[in-house]
């Protein structure tokens, strides 16, 4: 596959990168990542990877937009309240790259979709909002084999990580099992700042760079987090955990899992 | 072109990054190298100014040897590079 003058130049910043180069832009343009939640991590991911001229992505969401939403889920604009966000999203990133394949897919992930959804991408970012679908997309990922990246924000505060098959630790590792969902706080009881959606959604998308392309140090086996009041970024380092229940020696969980979701209806 | 330039490097490949500006003009340049192998010649026709200051430089940057820059006296300018570095 020849670059146009076009393409040379819009992807000129990526391809004069040493590391980068004609190679790198190319794995780009075959490389295929699926954005689960059109929300605040979902957009600047979205935005960034259709501009980077990633060749397909896939957007996940069952929600329509909302007023609420665009304090910080930046794909949406005021004329797209009450429109699918996954069509929303899918205009916002061929506004931005008419030549990125989106497919924009209108539905809730759950354990009898998951595998289904993910089959066909390279790469997969965690945008949703509640503990339920982040256990459900790990645990399909490690199960298929696929990199994704995970990352969670509230208030002022991110955490993110990114799973490499058979490198690292994975979500579960982490944290062995959702919370009760009652101990958990929704974005909708929780504040949450739109510029650190806009942080965190875009190492997600920094990171599916990296991985299509093959460069740099992926933030595999390490959790980072990030306190946006004091602008502290922390790399915690996080082994593998042995008698994990999806990707250790012994699997109790051969298949994915739904569990019990707390009520909220705000994608982040 | 003058024949006397071509006499000492034959180009294998040839390629125009007069149509495109800096630094899609580098980016034009890696894309025609990519496709020689190693110790081949690429000819490639710049514009004199910032490609031609610009140009000769990043490639050398990249690992590749510059042969020659010559004015073709119309604006633009001939650079012979052979290609080094994968």
């Amino acid at each position: 596959m020849a670059f146009s003058n076009e393409q040379l130049t819009r992807y000129s910043r990526h391809i004069i990168l040493k590391e980068f180069g004609i190679k790198g832009q190319k794995k780009l343009s075959r490389g295929r990542v699926l954005i689960i939640g059109a929300g605040g991590l979902g957009s600047p991911a979205a935005l960034y990877l259709a501009a980077a001229g990633v060749g397909c992505i896939g957007i996940v969401d069952a929600d329509d937009v909302d007023l609420s939403n665009l304090q910080r889920q930046i794909i949406h604009g005021t004329d797209d309240i009450g429109r699918p966000k996954a069509d929303s999203a899918r205009a916002g990133m061929l506004a931005v790259n008419p030549e990125t394949e989106v497919r924009a897919i209108r539905a809730f992930v759950h354990a009898g979709n998951i595998m289904d959804l993910i089959r066909d991408y390279d790469f997969i970012i965690d945008g949703t909002d509640n503990f339920p679908a982040k256990f459900l997309i790990n645990d399909a990922c490690v199960l298929a084999g696929k990199a994704f990246s995970h990352a969670g924000i509230l208030r002022f505060n991110g955490q993110l990580t990114t799973y490499v098959p058979g490198l690292g630790a994975c979500y579960r590792c982490i944290f062995k099992e959702p919370p009760p969902p009652e101990a958990v706080p929704t974005c909708r009881q929780a504040g949450v700042v739109g510029a650190l959606a806009g942080v965190v959604g875009s190492l997600q998308a920094m990171e599916a760079v990296k991985y299509l392309a093959g460069i740099g140090e992926l933030l595999s086996g390490a959790l980072l987090t990030y306190d946006a009041l004091t602008t502290t970024f922390r790399k915690i380092r996080l082994p593998r955990r042995a008698d994990c229940a999806v990707c250790g020696a012994l699997p109790s969980i051969t298949a994915p899992v739904d569990y019990a979701q707390a009520a909220c209806d705000l994608t982040l | 072109m003058p024949e006397k330039h071509l006499a000492e490097w034959r180009p294998d490949a040839w390629a125009d990054v007069t149509d495109v500006v800096c630094p899609a003009t580098f980016a034009k340049a890696l894309a025609a190298l990519e496709d020689l192998e190693k110790g081949q010649i690429l000819e490639i026709r710049l514009n004199d100014g910032e490609a031609a200051r610009n140009v000769p430089l990043s490639i050398k940057d990249e690992g590749h040897l510059v042969l020659k820059l010559s004015d073709n006296g119309d604006g633009t300018c001939t650079l012979l590079v052979r290609k080094l570095d994968d």
